[in-house]
């Protein structure tokens, strides 16, 4: 299996990330929150949706769940962890990502289409992605305005962590860009190793033009050539399998993912 | 499995039509005529039950046929009525009677269907009652083991002006918002209106659409003696207590905010778990039947799904998980908690159910089994608190035909009364309207007032806090004629519309009702769909008046007709009696949910131009116009400005009479809508309705653009920067043919903004037009070209006389690349709304002015501006 899609009690887009995934040709099936063995994925997905019902507070109660335990380990050892919207708040809670997410700005759950820039086009998420390529995605949510103090920020872009801000149609940022409220725009954070990801819009709901973008893809296929990258380095076979941009700066990311990492499960 | 066989017990269960057993059973004291008076029943209903138990019923007895009896469960005033309804058609799958319609989808696939309203509880907490709304008509789908694909709503509040209407309409949206989003299903569409009729009594409609295989749907039965009845879900609280007796079942009067102890409390979060369990439950084919516990409670389900096997059933509510410890029987009976449900299943599927429910961390526990006796037999412990015939509660209600009175008839305005009437107070805001009709207003100014009036203007600050595209089937959002959502795993999609105009129904209830109708299913057929059925909620003051039972037969027999004549059935609907508070009562308001399928979703159209040089076509009932009433100040009929918006904002005295409907005509143009969508031939398509042929022309220019809005809008409400956004705003060269070149200006605002209905403005590709030509012809549907699109180069295609410009797609094959294909329509050139006849200009505006206006005012009238 390549990529499991972690989901909880309330979690309401499992099926959608596991769709998209398939999309681009990866085999995806979904990981119930008490599963604790993930050592046949070669990459998780934290789905969207209100796990726990986000009482207390998004996210706050999923990262008591036991699969939480067992992905920490697999982040220490090497993994890869996308968390889209509530998965972003359940990084963050956990700790696997810096910063927290508050209430929009305007306080009110807001459902629409955005656009964003992709600032680090070298993260197994965006290698797909030209180097300030602006993605049209939708969001849908409460609590996504990103927030972390401002030397928090800054280490962040030292440490080039923003993967990706909100933009205008040209790439150009204005706070009316800005859906939530988020500091310094930014749309999608990781962490310092690249290897774990959050962003609150939707890449998996907008894989088709019929359904008003398929920027998506763009995301995905980056994952997709990130595991064919994993395999091709494993099996000791030249990088140039996976054909794309970026690919020096891939090469730097996949040893650098790889480093202390045990086997990698290559069957499909 | 659950208790019997105590000796008290047997000594109970003798058969109830033995009046030896004159003895009470427990359950609270034995009622009279007076406790049933304060149920809300009549003295003859009371004396119904006795006969029936041949006994007095207990106080929990009492309570439950009061709550099984009441208007809103046993549609006691309205099953004369309802019965005229056609319900059968080649698609219907389950009509009336289930907890949801169901048609054919094709490929074994069955759409379930239904509107439900939450009116009065939505009045008293406007946040937890639409939310449990929305919850109950989820459960309704689920219960029928579909799964939720996509939810409406239709909203109904009193001006905006005052504080109350802004924070009833902030918590309504609030409360929506926060149970959808949170089950993962998206709200796609709906439609609001605003009157100062509602101001003391909102309407909350939420309808639901989910899918099942037609093979596999759930009923509401408890077959099979002996087996487990299975309670899951919350735990039994004392809310909701008389949430259908007294709150949806009475007229509300000024202490009717002190019932809010009767309001549910809605937990989004457990019903998410209860839908996915009841589903992978169905899916596993473990069941034997169904039923919410959403109104009555489990008074309800317990009879329900007894008198539906003609079986009994007998339960123990002292097994049932309880919020407090010292309920009563009858609070427990009662209880309208939210999120339980009550399965019936065989014995040894027991363990493979209760597996599922500890999956998903509910609680879930056997309260009784299934009995041969026909009666619901309820025990707490050891002793019986109640024993009444199922059949009794469920089905033998009372039915009654009340007396109504006709409604009365409005005259239709004559031109005299427009040219002598006042001209209404500027009262939704928008421009200054002043001055009389004798010098009359520019019909640019009457259209920014219209754009601009939060009925008909972008309800996007609504929509946009649901969320619209969790499970990636939403194909067309909301704010277009209808929300299109695809079928997963096929290329077919379904399109679903709620339509009514509760002015329109106000001034002929009939005609409105049939209108309502019309313009659901047309609205379908504007994406392209082929409408299949229609579900209804119908919202009207007490039945108990002859005028406002009247409005109510009235309106069910103008639904009929016109479901006869579109050849559209109706599987099901919901009657919500007693909307009025302190003196009046709200416009008598059917709401009409459509359900139309496509067979390829990507083929779906949508309402908004979509490419400069694209040729505009009006399709339908455009007949020439004024072209035979040629003096100025002759008496002529209205040409559809009765109760029109126009007429509203500018004439408010004179409402004049609903405009005509040819339901023979409005057959042929859905059948061309469908027809033209099949073949590729349209690339948009929009429904003349609320402010007649211009508005319906300028939201075509923005539809496009709104759809692809992505800037954040300020929380002041206005709208910045829309300039620079990007968005393909289209404009329109458009000449109306027959217009009289001496029009007067009460023919030109019934041309502009008549409500006339039956007609849609299209827009086609130059090379494709003589297609739609003939196809129009060929159905007889009048059709007639009136000009084209335009964009930012609107100089140069004026110039031009040849076909558009080349550009890829102009087969329309590749709609969904044409967009980005328009150049942003900014700047010197920005797009305009030309709109000529009889030779001179009507109407000349610019497209981003008239944008702002409709875009923002909603938002800006929210924040009291």
């Amino acid at each position: 299996m390549s990529v499991g899609v972690v989901y909880y009690p309330g979690s309401n887009c499992e099926q959608d990330a596991v769709h998209a995934a398939r999309l681009v040709g990866l085999e995806a099936g979904t990981v119930w929150h008490r599963d604790t063995d993930l050592s046949r994925y070669e990459a998780l997905i934290i789905a969207g949706g209100f796990s726990y019902g986000d009482h207390l507070r998004a996210g706050a109660l999923a990262r008591f769940s036991p699969v939480m335990g067992a992905m920490e380990r697999y982040v220490a050892d090497g993994g890869m962890v996308l968390g889209i919207c509530n998965g972003f708040q359940v990084l963050v809670e956990a700790g696997l990502l810096p910063g927290a997410l508050m209430p929009n700005a305007g306080l009110k759950f807001r459902c629409q289409d955005l656009l964003m820039r992709v600032e680090r086009n070298d993260l197994p998420y965006t290698r797909a992605c030209a180097e300030g390529q602006v993605l049209r995605l939708n969001m849908a949510h409460y609590e996504g305005c990103f927030y972390v103090d401002e030397l928090t920020a800054q280490r962040l872009e030292k440490n080039g962590q923003i993967a990706m801000r909100f933009c205008g149609p040209r790439g150009e940022r204005a706070s009316r860009f800005n859906p939530n409220g988020s500091v310094n725009d930014i749309a999608a954070v990781s962490d310092e190793s690249g290897r774990v990801m959050g962003l609150m819009p939707h890449p998996e709901r907008c894989m088709e033009p019929a359904l008003g973008s398929d920027d998506g893809r763009y995301i995905f296929n980056s994952l997709r050539e990130a595991i064919v990258a994993r395999r091709s380095i494993s099996d000791e076979q030249p990088l140039a399998s996976a054909a794309g941009t970026g690919q020096a700066s891939l090469a730097q990311q996949t040893q650098q993912v790889l480093q202390g990492e045990p086997e990698v499960a290559l069957d499909v | 499995m659950s208790n019997t066989g105590s000796n008290v017990v047997e000594a109970l269960t003798a058969p109830l039509s033995d009046t030896a057993q004159a003895t009470p059973i427990a359950g609270g004291a034995v009622a009279d005529e007076t406790s049933a008076v304060e149920h809300g029943m009549t003295a003859e209903e009371f004396a119904r039950i006795c006969h029936i138990l041949g006994r007095s019923p207990n106080a929990t007895e009492l309570g439950m046929y009061s709550v099984m009896w009441s208007e809103h469960c046993s549609y006691k005033s309205s099953k004369v009525h309802l019965r005229t309804l056609p319900t059968d058609g080649p698609a219907v799958l389950l009509g009336p009677g289930e907890n949801a319609g169901a048609v054919d989808l094709g490929n074994g696939l069955a759409g379930v269907f239904k509107v439900e309203s939450h009116n009065h509880p939505s009045y008293i907490e406007p946040y937890q009652g639409a939310a449990t709304g929305v919850g109950g008509i989820l459960r309704d789908i689920f219960t029928m083991g579909a799964r939720p694909l996509a939810l409406l709503n239709s909203l109904r509040f009193g001006l905006l002006q005052t504080a109350k209407n802004r924070f009833l309409l902030e918590g309504v949206v609030g409360g929506i918002a926060g149970y959808g989003n949170c089950m993962g299903v998206p709200t796609v569409g709906g439609e609001v209106y605003f009157d100062s009729s509602y101001d003391h009594n909102p309407l909350v409609n939420v309808m639901c659409f989910g899918v099942v295989a037609a093979n596999d749907i759930v009923k509401a039965r408890a077959d099979g003696v002996g087996n487990p009845v299975i309670y899951v879900g919350a735990k039994t609280g004392r809310d909701g207590i008389y949430g259908v007796s007294l709150l949806a079942s009475a007229t509300f009067d000024a202490e009717a905010t002190e019932k809010r102890p009767a309001v549910q409390v809605g937990d989004p979060f457990t019903e998410k778990l209860l839908m996915e369990a009841c589903l992978e439950i169905c899916e596993r084919g473990l069941l034997v039947g169904m039923q919410d516990m959403g109104g009555a409670g489990l008074t309800c389900a317990t009879s329900e799904m007894a008198s539906n096997s003609g079986t009994g059933m007998e339960i123990d509510i002292a097994k049932v998980p309880r919020r407090e410890a010292d309920m009563s029987a009858y609070e427990v009976m009662l209880s309208e908690s939210q999120e339980r449900m009550m399965l019936v299943c065989e014995p040894d599927r027991l363990e493979q159910v209760l597996g599922v429910f500890d999956k998903w961390e509910l609680d879930a526990v056997v309260v009784g089994s299934v009995t041969d006796d026909g009666n619901v037999r309820v025990l707490e412990g050891g002793e019986l608190v109640a024993n009444v015939p199922a059949q009794s509660l469920a089905e033998e209600g009372p039915c009654y035909d009340r007396p109504f009175s006709p409604p009365a008839e409005h005259p239709e305005l004559r031109a005299s009364d427009l040219f002598t009437a006042p001209v209404a107070a500027d009262s939704q805001g928008g421009t200054d309207a002043g001055g009389s009709l004798d010098e009359p207003i520019a019909a640019v100014d009457v259209l920014l007032a219209l754009v601009a009036d939060p009925t008909l203007s972008s309800k996007r600050w609504i929509f946009q806090q649901y969320d619209q595209t969790v499970r990636f089937n939403t194909i067309q959002r909301p704010g277009g004629d209808a929300a299109v959502v695809r079928l997963e795993r096929t290329p077919r999609a379904v399109a679903l519309s709620l339509d009514g105009n509760p002015w329109f129904a106000g001034l002929d209830p009939r005609r409105g009702a049939a209108l309502a109708v019309a313009e659901a299913c047309r609205n379908v057929a504007c994406t392209g769909a082929q409408p299949l059925a229609i579900t209804n909620c119908l919202n009207f003051g007490s039945p108990e008046e002859p005028d406002r039972m009247g409005q109510f037969a009235a309106a069910v027999a103008g639904m009929s007709e016109a479901c006869r004549e579109l050849g559209v059935p109706v599987t099901g609907g919901n009657v919500s009696f007693y909307n009025e508070t302190v003196e009046l009562p709200i416009l008598p308001t059917p709401v009409i949910g459509a359900l139309g399928l496509l067979a390829d979703g990507a083929m779906s159209v949508p309402s908004g131009f979509q490419r400069p040089g694209d040729s505009v076509w009006l399709l339908g009932a455009f007949d020439g116009s004024s072209s035979e009433s040629a003096v100025a100040g002759e008496e002529i009929d209205d040409a559809g400005l009765g109760g029109s918006a126009y007429v509203r904002l500018f004439h408010e005295s004179r409402p004049g009479a609903v405009p005509g409907l040819d339901l023979g005509l409005e057959a042929r143009l859905q059948r061309l809508l469908v027809a033209a969508a099949a073949d590729g031939l349209l690339h948009s398509a929009h429904d003349c309705a609320d402010g007649g042929l211009a508005v319906a022309l300028a939201e075509c220019c923005f539809h496009g653009a709104d759809a692809e809005r992505t800037d954040a809008q300020q929380a002041s409400g206005v709208l910045e920067g829309i300039d620079d956004i990007g968005l393909s705003l289209l404009g329109a060269d458009l000449e109306l043919p027959g217009v009289n070149a001496h029009a007067n200006h009460v023919e030109i605002a019934a041309l502009l903004f008549g409500e006339r209905p039956t007609r849609v403005v299209a827009s086609v590709a130059r090379e494709q037009q003589a297609e739609l030509e003939r196809l129009a012809a060929e159905l007889e549907v009048p059709a007639v070209r009136i000009g084209h699109v335009t964009g930012v180069d609107a100089l140069e295609l004026e110039s031009s006389t040849g076909p558009g410009p080349a550009e890829p797609g102009s087969d329309g094959s590749d709609r969904s690349n044409t967009r980005s294909a328009a150049s942003p329509a900014c700047g010197p050139l920005a797009p305009r709304l030309t709109i000529r006849g009889g030779g001179s200009g009507l109407l000349d505006h610019s497209c981003n002015d008239l944008y702002r206006a409709w875009a923002s005012s909603l938002a800006a009238a929210m924040e009291g501006k």
